[in-house]
Formats: C-alpha cells, structure tokens, sequence
C-alpha cells in the first residue's frame, strides 16, 4: 500500500455537494481529488476531497465563498 | 415520414445527442456509486446537466434540480410532496392529465380543487384565479401551454397573483420548457416540473423539477442514494431527497448534449422559427371549408401547435389519413386533456394535432397544409 501522508479531508452529505467541490477547486486552481470516505471519518456522502494540509485555507475560503454544503472538514493521516 | 408531433415528442434530436447517449453507455459508472473514474465521470455529467438546468430557469441553486423519468413523474412528486387534504388548490382546464390526476388523487382524500375554465374558444379569465381564491388556498398548479390547443397561460400573472397571496406556484413546463423563457424568480415560480424529450429537445426518460430554495417537497420514493446508507429514512438534502435510485445519466448526457445546441442555436431563434411555421400552417388551413381551427390564434406568442377538425369526421380518421396517405406524422383524439376537450366541445371526435419543432421546414409545412386541404375537399 502506498505511503500514508497528513491529508485536509472535506466530507459532504451528497454526491451533488461533492460535485460541486471538486468544479469549485477546479476553477480556483486549488489542489486535491475526490476519494473514497476513509472508514476513520464518518460522512454521508462515500466520496470526500483529499488535499495537500497547505491547501486547506484556501479550501475553507471556497466553502465559506461558495456556500458550498460539506459536512466536515478534517486534517487525517492517509 | 413529415413529422409533425412534436409536443408528444420531438423528433429528430439535434446533432449530438444521440452520441452523447451512447458515449455515456459506453463510458460511464454508476453517478454517486463509487469514486473510481467511470463514477466520477457518471457524477460530473450529472452536476453540469443541473447547473445548465439550474441556469435556464434562473433557480438559485444548481442542487435544487432533481432528475426524473418526464414531467409526469415531477409533477406527481411536486405535487404529492407539497399539498396535503387540508388544503385548496386552483388550476385550470387547460391542464394535462399529468397534473389531473395527481391533483384528483389528492382531491380523493380531501383535498379542495378547483378549475379556473376554459370557455368554448379555450381561453381562460385570469380574474377567475382571485374569484376562486379562498382563506385555505395552499398553491396553484398550472400549465405554461396547453398541449391541445398551444395556448399560453401568462405566468407573470399567475406568478404576480401567487406571489401576492402567498401561494405556492407549480408549473407544468412539459410544451414550453427551452422554447420560451422560463424565469424562476421573476415569475415567482416555486416549482417548475419539466421533460427532457419535448421542447428541450432530449432523451426519453428524462425531466425533472427545479425547486425553488426554502420550498421544501417532501420525498416521494425512497431507496438508494449512494449517501447516507446507515439512515432509515430518505436524506433531506436536495437533491438526494427527490432523487432514489440510480440516476439515467445516459439518458441526462443526452439531455446536456441537447440544452448545449439549444444555447447555441438560440431560445430566440428556436421559438421564432417554430412559431413561423406554425402561424403559416394556420394561415394556410384557417378558411378551408369544414375546417375548425382550435385555440387562440390572435395571441402575439403561442406554443407551435395547430389543432383542427375536418366537419364532424373522427380524428383519428383524418390523423389516420394523413399517415398513410400523406406520410404526414400527427396526433388524434384526446391528448390527455379531458377537461379542454370537453370544454371546446371535441370530447367525441377529438381532434387532430399538428406540432412542430425546430428541425421542421417550410416544405413540410405546406405540405401537410395542402394534405389538409385535399382531405377537407373529400370530406365535403
């Protein structure tokens, strides 16, 4: 199994709020992709976005800026 | 074949549509089932059908569109998921069975209902929405255009009369939906129900209903939703709660595929390109001895729809005619709006309807027109 790196971790409560997220961060250039919810977070939703820990300001910046629906943003070893 | 039924479905589908549909079979996973790339690729088709969506009704949020088989199954689960037996409702002849039913459905468990008429012409009286307005009146659910006869009902009244009573507004958008402007905040529009395979020029098995934010609508099915698993109950969030089982993403390319030539062509160029059409067919057939000609066609703007009647002859006899005879593709009988054909005095003979959309031409227009006139002459 590959190394596991400190990830920020963004949950949602559904499928549209990940797809959301991830047009968000696209469009703003900020790092990350769409993972499997590892079993250590419990979400609703069985996709979370994984970014690099520096990313994780600018994540919160696009959430607050887009009111984008997450249910939990997490800092977790991956 | 001259194919000129096109509010029962449009035909043909614009350039990429159908290959959109098969790329997406090919190609993708199950939308919200799991995050592999087939996945992923099902879920972002998915949430840009709903932006495009989200845009073309101007609603708030592009969450707030739930998929659907056609307008039938968004209409009953607006419908159903809004109202209860304590309330009142209005609505009005013009309707479609697909706003009937659920309506007589609810009505059969107490539910008030009432019918804002259609006189012989098929023309409603806007005055008659305040005249049957009463203190337990929840919502009004209506019709952009009649199916039968293509008339408009004028949302900007309707929505400036629910908007200052403080009604709910449902619109069924099935024969206008991509064709006329459809705006969810300024028409004060709360849910517009609408179909992929009509006017938006999409897949069969396709539709939906934009909700307006803060109108909640309670769940209609409940199954799976990829989200949520451990919760006994459907998830709230829209627009999972509208949304059980897995999604026609297929079917939804399809329908992104057909709204991308719809902005590219022009809503504008579409509408005046069909309504040409259908005034010349009207011009045409409108003085034809024993021809009866349905609807208001003074009216500056109308759904490309002609509906006549040839003397007394049964219209699926006329309908049947200019099939075989002609090749020309029409639609007979009822149409499922009982209350507007009963109304217009057509509940016996039907009546036959010619409707065009945007891939129609001139040609076949006055072809079907010279049908009509050479049948119109036998039957004398």
């Amino acid at each position: 199994m590959r190394e596991k790196t400190e990830k920020c971790v963004v949950t949602f409560r559904t499928t549209t709020g990940a797809m959301a997220m991830e047009r968000a961060c696209k469009s703003a250039g900020v790092p990350g992709r769409l993972i499997p919810v590892p079993r250590t977070i419990t979400a609703g939703c069985g996709m979370c976005w994984a970014a690099p820990p520096a990313a994780r300001e600018a994540v919160e910046e696009l959430v607050m800026e887009q009111h984008l629906d997450v249910d939990g943003i997490y800092a977790i070893i991956l | 074949m001259i194919y000129l039924d096109n509010a029962a479905t449009t035909r043909p589908k614009p350039p990429g549509v159908a290959e959109a549909v098969t790329a997406a079979m090919n190609a993708y996973g199950n939308c919200g089932r799991g995050v592999h790339d087939d996945a992923l690729s099902a879920a972002r088709t998915v949430y840009g059908v709903r932006q495009k969506l989200a845009d073309l009704f101007n609603c708030s949020r592009a969450d707030h569109v739930a998929f659907t088989q056609n307008s039938t199954q968004a209409l009953n689960i607006a419908i159903s998921g809004l109202l209860t037996a304590e309330d009142h409702v209005i609505s009005t002849d013009l309707e479609h069975n697909s706003v009937l039913r659920p309506l007589y459905r609810l009505r059969e468990q107490g539910m008030a209902v009432e019918f804002v008429s259609a006189g012989r012409t098929g023309s409603i009286d806007y005055g008659d929405f305040e005249r049957l307005l009463r203190p337990n009146t929840r919502a009004v659910v209506c019709t952009h255009a009649s199916n039968l006869t293509g008339d408009l009902v004028d949302i900007q009244q309707v929505g400036a009369f629910a908007h200052r009573h403080g009604l709910l507004f449902i619109l069924d958008a099935s024969q206008t939906a991509g064709v006329f402007p459809i705006d969810m905040e300024r028409r004060h529009i709360d849910v517009v129900c609408f179909t992929g395979h009509k006017s938006l020029l999409g897949p069969q098995g396709t539709g939906g209903l934009c909700v307006r934010e803060g109108v909640e609508v309670r769940p209609f099915a409940v199954g799976g939703t990829g989200v949520q698993s451990y919760l006994e109950t459907q998830p709230m969030e829209y627009p999972t709660r509208l949304e059980a089982g897995t999604l026609n993403s297929h079917g939804i390319a399809g329908l992104g595929a057909a709204l991308d030539f719809i902005e590219k062509t022009g809503m504008d160029a579409i509408r005046a390109h069909e309504m040409d059409l259908a005034r010349r067919f009207y011009q045409a057939v409108r003085l034809l001895p024993g021809v009866t000609v349905y609807g208001d066609h003074t009216a500056p703007e109308r759904a490309p729809v002609v509906t006549l009647n040839i003397g007394d002859v049964d219209s699926a006899e006329v309908s049947d005619e200019l099939a075989e005879r002609f090749g020309i593709a029409t639609r007979p009988g009822a149409h499922c709006a009982p209350r507007l054909h009963r109304a217009l005095g057509t509940g016996a003979q039907g009546a036959v309807r010619f409707s065009w959309s945007y891939f129609n031409t001139a040609a076949e227009t006055d072809a079907a027109a010279e049908a009509v006139r050479v049948l119109a002459e036998e039957a004398l």
